[in-house]
Order: structure tokens, then sequence, then C-alpha cells
């Protein structure tokens, strides 16, 4: 009984570890997009509260707080309430099993990419739930759009992975990241990455395909109806899940916690701070997507989706399969 | 073996109630989101028994795709209208003598399986299949599907294929009338097929649809 309440709190102990860190760095990502976000359009952007505005998102967090929760009478509560509960407990549990550094891994499991792959097409839920429950047109229309969408780019987010599986050989993150190792995947697979890039966008719906809670079209979509902490937690599901596809991203392609050149001196650099570099790096690039570019209309956003980037990605993976194979490259054990 | 017990028989007691829940509750979007509690309770079980690969795909296919779609079309019904008693109304009670034997069939075949294994506890290592414990189950599925049951395997494969082109097959229709986008028209236009110069006479004007 000792020993079961020991590892009950070491785990707590390392979740906690994990977790807390994760907050934090949401809260200052959301600071980073909205400065990225002025700095492009010439604003200066947050910079009142804190050195640099640094704490603005927990000023924002803080009112958010003591914000009044506001249950429309008409909706379906229980479902309600579990959405938000439901987007941000998915956004948190998937980084459990993203390594950081050889050993320093929550939960080193066989199928990880797998597991992030479920994580993160389960997401959809939070948004459909909340859409529905809410009981109104807005909400609704944005949920059905949302559901749709997610879908159709989970589809071509998988078959990208096969392409990164064949050339490793295992479904093992920590094993996907040490394949990397005389050289990133984003070299012979750069094709993939764009592709992935475009893909964690809609996924994540970021603009330009933020279809879901298009303000012009839908207030603010699924959202409409949420108010106070509630409404917070879906803001914090999204930025946790957007950090997460730059991890995902940055393992897959960007060799994860590995340095650019594999010599001594850039392993002077431990390997959590490479990976921070590697998902900042792919955060700046989100944040200036939502910049620069206007947001798609639905039925090319299908279109895309199903006609160019699954036939595509389709394409490279017989290219990959051909390629190992041919020069007996294929990691077989 | 306590904590395991414990695990086993919260998911397994999760699973049964949800799949109860899942016929039981008037409220159709409800019961799609016990079935997904279902789901996800029985890839919880998979992943105790180490087929961590299994689950995770119970999880991707099932509770990430297929459930999902039923969510689409359920939460698009009118929720007010489903609101009737099922056991309660006409047209229900003909389907039950279908619904007990369909019922009776899956018993005998749960019967079946559950006495294979009761009667003949050594069946998974007298079996053919090459399964060592050694390799992870990832791989020992993928090197039984893609050698020995290679044309089963693609067969089943063509038939989800055929399923699907049939489906699109019966519900596409062509409407007359609907405007589309051709990025290769936009894109070829010229200026000389598209704009015309024409001298207004004045007092006249000028016809412009010809």
């Amino acid at each position: 009984m000792i020993e079961y309440i020991n590892i009950i709190l070491m785990e707590t102990y390392k979740i906690l570890f994990l977790l807390i860190p994760v907050l934090v760095s949401v809260a200052l990502i959301v600071w980073l997009d909205r400065r990225v976000w002025a700095f492009v359009q010439k604003r200066r952007g947050p910079n009142v509260v804190g050195p640099f505005g640094l704490f603005q998102s927990l000023a924002d967090a803080l009112k958010y707080i003591f914000k009044e929760i506001i249950i429309p009478a008409s909706s379906n509560k229980v479902i309600f309430t579990l959405a938000p509960i439901i987007t941000m407990t998915l956004a948190l549990i998937a980084w459990a099993v993203i390594p950081f550094s050889e050993d320093f891994v929550l939960a080193d499991i066989n199928v990880g990419i797998l597991y992030l792959f479920a994580v993160s097409s389960l997401g959809v839920y939070g948004i459909i739930m909340g859409g529905w429950a809410s009981n109104s047109k807005y909400p609704f229309l944005g949920s059905i759009r949302s559901a749709a969408q997610m879908i159709s780019y989970e589809v071509s987010i998988g078959v990208i992975i096969i392409n990164v599986l064949l050339c490793v050989g295992s479904l093992n993150l920590s094993e996907i990241v040490l394949a990397q190792k005389k050289i990133w995947f984003i070299v012979p697979l750069f094709p993939m990455f764009v592709i992935f890039f475009i893909s964690a966008l809609a996924e994540t719906n970021r603009p330009p395909f933020d279809l879901p809670e298009a303000e012009a079209e839908l207030v603010a979509g699924y959202q409409t109806e949420y108010s106070g902490m509630m409404y917070a937690m879906f803001w914090l599901g999204e930025y946790a899940n957007i950090l997460l596809m730059c991890a995902m991203g940055s393992i897959l392609f960007l060799g994860g916690w590995l340095p650019p050149l594999d010599i001594h001196p850039f392993y002077l650099i431990p390997g959590p701070i490479w990976l921070i570099f590697k998902i900042l790096f792919l955060f700046i690039l989100f944040a200036l997507v939502k910049a620069t570019v206007p947001r798609y209309r639905y039925d090319q956003l299908m279109k895309l989706g199903w006609k160019i980037f699954l036939p595509f990605s389709l394409i490279w993976v017989v290219l990959t399969a051909g390629y190992l194979l041919y020069f007996d490259l294929l990691p077989l054990k | 073996m306590t904590a395991h017990l414990l695990f086993f028989y919260t998911f397994a007691f999760v699973a049964v109630f949800s799949s109860i829940m899942v016929i039981t509750s008037k409220n159709t979007v409800h019961s799609v989101f016990f079935l997904i509690l279902d789901f996800i309770s029985i890839s919880c079980l998979f992943i105790m028994i180490g087929a961590e690969f299994l689950g995770m795909m119970m999880l991707i296919v099932y509770v990430g795709a297929v459930a999902v779609l039923f969510l689409f079309v359920v939460m698009m019904l009118n929720v007010s209208q489903q609101q009737n008693q099922w056991f309660s109304s006409k047209g229900a009670s003909t389907h039950i003598p279908i619904g007990l034997l369909v019922g009776a069939v899956i018993f005998f075949e749960l019967i079946i399986v559950i006495g294979g294994w009761k009667y003949k506890p050594n069946i998974l290592s007298t079996s053919l299949l090459k399964i060592s414990s050694e390799t992870t189950n990832t791989h020992s599925i993928g090197s039984v599907l893609y050698t020995d049951y290679i044309h089963v395997f693609q067969l089943s494969g063509m038939i989800l294929l055929v399923a699907m082109i049939g489906a699109i097959v019966l519900t596409f229709r062509q409407r007359s009338g609907l405007k589309r986008q051709s990025y290769f028209k936009q894109i070829s236009r010229e200026r000389s097929d598209s704009v015309k110069l024409t001298d207004v006479e004045s007092k006249k004007g000028v016809k412009i649809d010809d």
C-alpha cells in the first residue's frame, strides 16, 4: 500500500513539474502571439502590464476569473460545462509523451506518436459539445464546420506521419528523434513539412482556417455563449493545442531535442532548450501566418484538404517507400 | 496486482454502464456521447492487456472519426421529436423479434469464443501465427497482416473502397444551375476577351449586354 502511495506521489510531482511550465508558457505564448501580430501591423501590442507587457495574459486571466459565468437557460447544462473542461484536459494530457531530452519524458510509450494523433483527434469533441449544448444557431454552425474541418485535415496529418514513420521504423517518439541524428527529416521530406504546417494550422483552427469562429459571420462560433472562466478555458486549451502541434512538428521534422549539427559545441546547450527554441520558431511562423493571410472560404478549405493535400501526401508515401526500398534504406529490425 | 484489478473493474464497469446507457437514454445525442465513453473505456481495457496498438487504433478510428460522424448526423435531427419512448411506440414492437435474433446470434458467438479460451488455454501458443513476445505488438500485427494474410487484408480494403464508391454514387446528384469556381478559367482570362472599349455617342447611349 505504502509503495502505491509513494508511486502516486512521485508521479503527481512529475506531472506538476511538467504541467505548470506548460501552463505558464501558454500564458507567455498568448502574449507573444499578440506582440508578433502587432509588430507586423506596425502597432506596439500589449506593453503596459509588467516588463514588455509580459504579464498581460495573467491580468487577462485574473479578469476572466472574476467575471460571472453565464449558462444559457435553454442550454444542455451538463454538456455545456463539460465542453471547456474536455478541451483543456485533452490539450494537457498530450504533453505526457513529448520527449524533452533523452531521459526527460513523462511516459516513454511504444506508440507515442499514435497517442499524440489520437489525443489531437479527440480535440474536436470539446468544440462539437460546446456548439451543440449552447442551443443557439451560431455556435452550432461553428461546431459543425469545425468537425468537418478537423476530420478532413487529420487524414492528411495521418498520412504525413506515415511518411516519417517509414523513415524511422518505430512509433516511439524518442526513437523518431534519435533517427534524425544525421539529418533532420525536414531536409528529405520538406514538402511534407510544409503540408504538416498548413494542416496543423487547420487542425488548431488558426487563421487562415479559423472558420469555426469566423467573427464576421458567426459572432465567435462555438464560443459565443461562453463567458468568464469557461471561455478562458477554451482559449487556454486552444493555445495549449497550438503549442502541442508546434512540439509535434519539431519532433517529427526538426529533430526534437537534437542540435542542428552533430558536433560538440552544439551539445553545450542542453536538449530541452533546443526543443523550446524549435517550438518557439514554429510558433512565430504560426503568428506570422495569422498576421498576413486572409481567411479561406469554406469550400476552398475542403478542396485544399481532400483534393490537394491528401493525394499529394499519398503520392509522397509511395515515393518515400519506393526510394527507401530501392536504396535498401528501410529501417528493418 | 491490486491496482491492476482496481483499474480493470473501473474500466469494465464504465464500459458496461455506458453501453446500457446508449440504448436507454432518451436523448439521442446523449446516446452517442455514452457510445464514445464506451469506446474510450474499451480502448483503455485494450491498453491494459498490452495491446496498445489496438487501443490507440480504437481511439483514432472509432472515437476520432466514426463517432464524430455519428454525432454529426444525430445533431442535425430535431432532438425534441426524438424524445418519445422507443419501447412504448407502435413501430418499435415489430423490430423486437429481429433484434432478439441478432442478440441471440451474438450471444452464441461469444459463448463459442469464451469456450475456446476456457478449454484450450494454450490456444495462442499452438496457433500458426508467428508471434513472439519480444517484438512490440505493432511489429507483430504488421508482420502477420502483411505476410500470411496479405490477400485477405487487400480484399477487405477493396470491399471498403467499393462500399465508399457505392455510397458516393448513390447519394450523388447533379444539380443544375450551380456556379462552380474554376481556378484555371480565372487565371487564364485575358484582357482581350473580357474588356471591350466602345465609343459612346452623345444622347444615344450604348447597349452593353448583347
